[in-house]
């Protein structure tokens, strides 16, 4: 039975809303500014630490699906499965970030709403298979067969990750890129709010899975109270 | 195949669905030639117990055995021995009475000594004659009315001549003429040394023809016991009871 | 070699279930040929004479995809719907049999629509579509194509959505083919040399090795209980 009450999740949702703060300072005033001509360009600039943490978590909340669908297939535990849907959930989440975020960033930088980059391209395909995901999970009633096909369907659509990526990429660079990409290099004190992003955005992704897997657990324990009692 | 071992042995087979459970732990053993008639009301779990038995379902916990082989491994080469008569006719609606039995026959394998074809379809014609569809057997399966689909099912389900033969609530939607000579099969069955599970509401039509019977209810084996142990009246009696009290 | 004979066996039933109705065939083929027909429609209003061909190679291939996705749904559904599946799965064959006899099949059904509508686009769109090469694609993108279709629609013919789900599903992960086929198929139109799109299509055929392995290693899971 799940617990009502569980000290060390508060203590790490804490921690992770303390460390967002601090990173939310970071990005829009800590970092330095980037040596951009336009204010707004500069201004605009800043959206990337948290944009592209956002992007590491909606591909890693990805591959945690994927290791949940293969655990899942060998064992056939219940747990396995919860923990590929909660992070299929929140994957979800994030990847939209990335791609309001992506066009909040074209807009002032290159004053279009979208642009077809690689990374964004292939961000909105990951939305896509997310949401195609979940979408299979809702049409399946039964629970041993709804995780055997998000299992499967998991371990499909992350083999096409990769593929996705080589051949976005090939396709960009046939043509001469529209927009140039910022990177370049990035100064001292912007590597340091970028990694800090990257982590905080980390372990709050941990977090949320907590909290998220713990629901479902409860409802497992109510279904099956349910079941007991009134079945 | 262990020589000697039970054609069919379920121990402590239990499955649920999500937190449904539809097996609560059955045990049964049936020897080889016995013929088994499985009573039950419905949700009872009988359909389920049969499919796992034919090898489609996985249990959740406990196990099946066939002829002595656990079912999982196994269970491609153990189904060329079993046939399934259900609900579903499992035939192709387009193809003629004849290529469905010839698609069957490819699907299991038959052995071929001499010309492949030639034995398949001295076979197909043989089991065509038997339930006395020869007359319609390039007629497309579509055209059928329910009884001869139930009697073409019936010839793909003995078509590769299965030691376990298991027949799921065969009776249902057969007008009269088509339950009758589903009797007569079910007769006939009877003196043969196939090993047989039958799952029946008929008390009556499942008497008539098996030398063990069983009650399954709420998941469990609630009765079993041997035919000649038993009327009619009191297998009535005993179903109610048995029945009422799970 | 039992195995292959029983692939085989899946193979001639389906494709002899096939021809007593021809429903499947000529929905397929009519669907292509309507794609074609709105894309060409549509586009004439603003683009005319040479870029038309620019064109060319995406219209093709969202007709292929759509008509083969009309293949694909029916592949499981008639299965599922007349309980024939479970008539598949009593065999005594490794359900793998199943899914390569069914890309087989599909194969099949979509190589013989795409060689009757390629006529018909080239008198449309005005181009020449009758290149060994633009077939070599065609038929490597028609398999890559069904390699994932095949397990996806074996899995979505048995949900609630069933024809709905399988698009969702299918094409945000099919995407790499159809950008490697468009983009093969534009340079061969352009008329460029074969080495010059090496690089599509080895894309092309590592997807259709990978794909089919690994829906070959999950298929028993899509089918059995």
């Amino acid at each position: 039975m799940t617990q009502k009450r569980n000290t060390p999740l508060l203590v790490l949702t804490v921690l992770s809303g303390l460390l967002l703060l601090v990173a939310l300072y970071l990005a829009l005033l800590g970092a330095p500014s980037a040596n951009l001509q336009s204010e707004t360009g500069r201004y605009a600039q800043r959206i990337i630490y948290f944009h592209i943490a956002t992007a590491w978590v909606g591909f890693l909340a990805f591959f945690v699906t994927f290791v949940g669908g293969v655990g899942y297939l060998r064992t056939q535990r219940r747990t396995w499965d919860i923990v590929a849907l909660a992070s299929a959930e929140i994957g979800t989440v994030f990847m939209l970030g990335v791609l309001v975020s992506g066009s909040i960033w074209a807009k002032p930088a290159w004053g279009v709403w979208w642009v077809w980059d690689e990374r964004l391209t292939i961000s909105l395909i990951q939305f896509l298979v997310y949401l195609g995901y979940l979408m299979l999970r809702s049409t399946v009633e039964d629970p041993a067969r709804r995780a055997r096909f998000a299992a499967v369907y998991g371990i499909v659509a992350f083999i096409s990750v990769p593929i996705n990526f080589i051949a976005i990429r090939l396709w960009r660079t046939q043509h001469p890129l529209m927009f140039g990409t910022e990177e370049g290099g990035l100064a001292p004190g912007m590597m340091f709010a970028f990694f800090f992003c990257l982590i905080t955005f980390t372990i709050w992704y941990v977090a949320l899975m907590w909290h998220r897997i713990r629901l479902e657990q409860l409802r497992d324990d109510v279904a099956a109270l349910k079941e007991r009692v009134l079945g | 195949m262990t020589a000697g071992a039970p054609t069919v042995e379920a121990i402590k087979l239990t499955k649920a669905f999500g937190h449904h459970a539809a097996l609560r732990g059955v045990d049964l053993v049936l020897e080889e030639g016995q013929f088994l008639a499985l009573f039950g009301p419905n949700g009872a779990g009988k359909t389920t117990l049969m499919r796992i038995v034919a090898t489609l379902t996985r249990p959740t916990g406990g196990s099946v055995r066939l002829w002595g082989q656990e079912v999982g491994r196994a269970a491609t080469s153990l189904r060329s021995n079993i046939g399934l008569i259900s609900h579903d006719p499992l035939l192709y609606g387009d193809l003629t009475a004849e290529e469905n039995l010839r698609f069957f026959a490819r699907m299991y394998a038959l052995p071929a000594n001499g010309t492949r074809s030639a034995l398949d379809r001295a076979r197909i014609d043989a089991v065509l004659d038997q339930v006395g569809l020869t007359a319609r057997r390039r007629d497309p399966v579509r055209t059928f009315s329910r009884g001869m689909v139930q009697r073409l099912s019936i010839a793909r389900a003995i078509l590769h001549d299965p030691r376990l033969l298991l027949l799921d609530e065969p009776y249902t939607g057969l007008d009269l003429q088509a339950a009758d000579m589903l009797r007569g099969f079910l007769q006939d069955l009877a003196t043969t040394d196939r090993t047989v599970i039958l799952t029946t509401h008929s008390l009556e039509q499942g008497l008539e023809v098996c030398d063990r019977a069983a009650i399954l209810a709420r998941g469990r084996i609630a009765w079993m016991g041997a035919r000649d142990d038993v009327d009619l009246e009191t297998m009535k009696e005993i179903y109610r009871d048995v029945t009422r009290a799970a | 070699m039992t195995y292959l004979r029983k692939v085989g066996a899946i193979v001639w039933k389906d494709v002899v279930a096939e021809l007593r109705t021809k429903e499947m065939f000529s929905a397929m083929f009519v669907f292509a040929v309507l794609v074609i027909v709105i894309f060409t429609f549509a586009f004439q209003l603003r683009v005319s004479g040479e870029r038309v061909r620019e064109v060319t190679p995406g219209a093709l291939w969202v007709a292929f995809v759509f008509a083969g996705i009309l293949g694909l749904n029916r592949a499981f559904v008639l299965e599922k719907d007349r309980g024939c599946l479970e008539g598949l799965l009593l065999a005594p064959v490794d359900h793998t049999a199943i899914y390569f006899g069914k890309l087989a099949s599909t194969m099949i059904f979509m190589l013989v629509v795409e060689a009757v509508t390629l006529p018909v686009f080239t008198a449309f769109l005005g181009v020449s579509l009758f290149d060994p090469a633009l077939l070599l694609v065609i038929v490597l993108g028609t398999f890559g194509f069904a390699g994932v279709g095949t397990i996806l629609s074996a899995m979505t013919a048995q949900t609630r959505a069933r024809e709905v789900l399988l698009p969702i599903l299918l094409l945000p992960v099919v995407a790499p083919v159809l950008i490697a086929a468009v983009r093969a198929t534009a340079g061969i139109l352009d008329g460029l040399p074969l080495s010059d799109l090496a690089v599509w299509l080895r894309l092309l055929v590592a997807f259709d090795v990978i794909y089919p392995a690994v829906a070959f290693m999950v298929f028993d899971y899509v089918v059995k209980e």
